[in-house]
């Protein structure tokens, strides 16, 4: 009973992701299926963003910067070297942790609002570098040859398979996210939150850990960046790093509750959801960023802690099974 | 070296205006430890205020500008009392996003409002020719504006009451709180100075560049920038950091092609954050 009870942190939001992946195989439309890949691809967002500033403590606006050049980084070896799928994904993501490892040898050390501030210069400068890298085509970006598609047995199966990663993928971090919470490196990053300074002290290294929380953190978007363009067809660096995304994620993460496993993937989804609710909405339409602006300041004024940290509080025998 | 002094005149006028908008931002960051990210939009409702006093009430845009500013000091303070004031003690997470927030929502409404499309103010004081630099006389008076705007502010701090409490609550908040300084009604103070800053950079901007309701965006990336260059929390380093930033607009065209400007520019505003985090006029901690 108690190891069910224990294993429920990571069951529960595992079981999310597979009910939200079941959705459009049950319809068989393929809106749903698109409607699918754009809430697990905001969890796998949320979720890889959430090690580093749930669990770390340190707010990042560039976290899109790793999608962005993950999707690059693929885009590039697929469309134009021709490799599969799969393998130039996990390059992508490798890109996206060796940037991440040496900003966080260089950026790391700021401590709050300086490292928030950091990380948006960070943004822009990796955007206006692409802008201007023509490898990567410059301010036009790459466009995918339809052949390529081909080797996956034309577009139609290629879409599909890409939606099978996507959950694949959504699975691999939410199981992640869960294993560092509960594991000593976790507890280290939890500590380092709380007290920086304290936890150096209880004997937790900080830059180390710190480094690989923002490297594990990047991986993910990076691998995710290379799968969204490739079902994409195409990459530019206006659609690769778009600073509202970062924030869009902290949204999420705030809405679902900062620091949690199953938070991300709650706030993903509710955040996806009012988003179309509001974006179809014929009233709402014109105005969903207002309105979601507003949503954002009632979060953070008066529930900071987000629904499951809310929960978690009000309801204290759910903080046994909910993580 | 013709097209260099130019170019070099055209960036350092423009510097002035950046520091202004840059100033706002740092005032607010050296008294509440806000990092405010609803600058930008106020910068852009600044446009748009100028541009509609302008055009629907046929006011002179100068005398618009000096309207928006003081309409950019009750909105700091609406946005103060609604979204920071709450949070301001909280870690800077709250701060950040309830700033955002606002961010959100001034731009939602000014897009559906205005839409996205460019508007210019028809407004020139025409253009006088010194050698190889040709002076353009809005830039010349924003620029003038902007230094006026500083030594005020310069003024306020230092001699008024008010401009002390601020130094005060800025130094130390619960020490100022014991002497009996209203901490909250000085913190709502500063913000409005803060807002109105950017709103009357932004009214200045509009007398000689178009805007869209976006446009305030990529005057917050440089105040960034500039308040580190000068030293987060040090409003006349601003101005400073606002010039130096002028200068490197101008002269990097000079060199490699203008869409570099942004890489150079953050590159350099990383670096300064990571070597110097007090800013190159600050002192060394």
């Amino acid at each position: 009973m108690k190891r069910l009870q224990s294993s429920l942190g990571l069951l529960l939001p595992i079981l999310l992701v597979l009910l939200i992946a079941a959705w459009p195989l049950v319809t068989s439309q393929a809106s749903d299926r698109e409607s699918a890949f754009t809430i697990l691809k905001a969890i796998t967002l949320a979720a890889s963003l959430n090690i580093l500033l749930g669990y770390t403590g340190y707010v990042s606006f560039g976290h899109i910067v790793f999608f962005g050049l993950g999707g690059y980084v693929g885009f590039y070896l697929v469309a134009v070297q021709n490799w599969p799928l799969v393998p130039a994904m996990l390059v992508g993501g490798l890109a996206s942790g060796l940037l991440a490892f040496l900003l966080g040898k260089a950026i790391l050390q700021l401590r709050g609002a300086y490292f928030a501030l950091a990380t948006i210069g960070v943004n822009e400068a990796v955007r206006a570098f692409i802008n201007n890298f023509q490898p990567f085509g410059g301010p036009i970006g790459l466009t995918m040859n339809f052949k390529v598609y081909q080797q996956y047995g034309g577009a139609m199966q290629a879409l599909q398979m890409a939606f099978y990663l996507m959950v694949l993928l959504t699975l691999i971090v939410v199981i992640v996210s869960h294993r560092v919470r509960v594991s000593k490196f976790g507890l280290g990053l939890l500590a380092i939150r709380e007290d920086e300074d304290a936890a150096e002290v209880m004997g937790v290294v900080a830059p180390a850990a710190k480094t690989w929380a923002f490297v594990l953190s990047a991986i993910f978007p990076g691998i995710l960046g290379a799968l969204f363009f490739f079902k994409n067809g195409s990459v530019e660096p206006h659609d690769a790093f778009p600073l509202a995304a970062s924030i869009e994620a902290i949204v999420m993460i705030m809405l679902g509750g900062y620091g949690t496993v199953i938070g991300p993937v709650v706030g993903g989804l509710g955040f996806q959801w009012a988003r179309g609710f509001l974006l179809t909405n014929r009233f709402f339409k014109n105005i969903q960023l207002t309105v979601t602006g507003m949503l954002l300041l009632v979060i953070v004024l008066f529930i900071p802690a987000g629904a499951i940290g809310w929960l978690r509080h009000r309801f204290p025998k759910t903080r046994r099974v909910l993580q | 070296m013709d097209f260099v002094l130019a170019s070099l005149t055209d960036g350092l006028l423009l510097g002035f205006v950046y520091g202004v908008a840059a100033m706002g931002m740092t005032l607010i960051w050296g008294v509440m430890d806000v990092i405010n990210l609803s600058h930008g939009p106020v910068i852009a409702l600044g446009m748009f205020g100028v541009y509609l006093l302008a055009a629907a009430l046929g006011l002179h845009p100068y005398l618009a500008v000096i309207v928006v500013a003081a309409l950019g000091l009750l909105l700091g303070i609406v946005i103060y009392a609604i979204a920071v004031h709450r949070v301001i003690d909280a870690p800077h997470l709250s701060t950040l996003l309830a700033t955002y927030a606002i961010n959100m929502v001034i731009i939602g409404l000014g897009t559906a409002y205005f839409t996205t499309s460019p508007r210019n103010i028809e407004f020139t004081l025409g253009t006088s020719s010194i050698g190889p630099i040709t002076l353009l006389w809005t830039r010349v008076v924003a620029a003038l504006a902007a230094l006026l705007a500083t030594g005020g502010l310069y003024l306020f701090l230092q001699r008024t009451r008010p401009g002390r409490y601020i130094r005060a609550v800025a130094n130390n908040r619960s020490a100022a709180e014991l002497m009996g300084v209203p901490s909250t009604k000085i913190l709502a103070l500063s913000f409005g100075i803060g807002t109105l800053l950017a709103a009357f950079s932004g009214g200045l901007i509009s007398t000689f560049f178009p805007f869209t309701i976006l446009s305030g965006g990529v005057y917050e990336l440089k105040s960034f920038v500039i308040v580190v260059l000068g030293g987060l929390g040090n409003p006349v380093g601003a101005l400073f950091g606002g010039l130096i930033l002028g200068v490197l607009e101008g002269l990097i065209p000079v060199m490699m092609p203008t869409t570099w400007v942004p890489v150079v520019e953050f590159v350099l505003f990383v670096v300064i954050l990571r070597l110097r985090p007090s800013g190159l006029f600050g002192a060394k901690q």
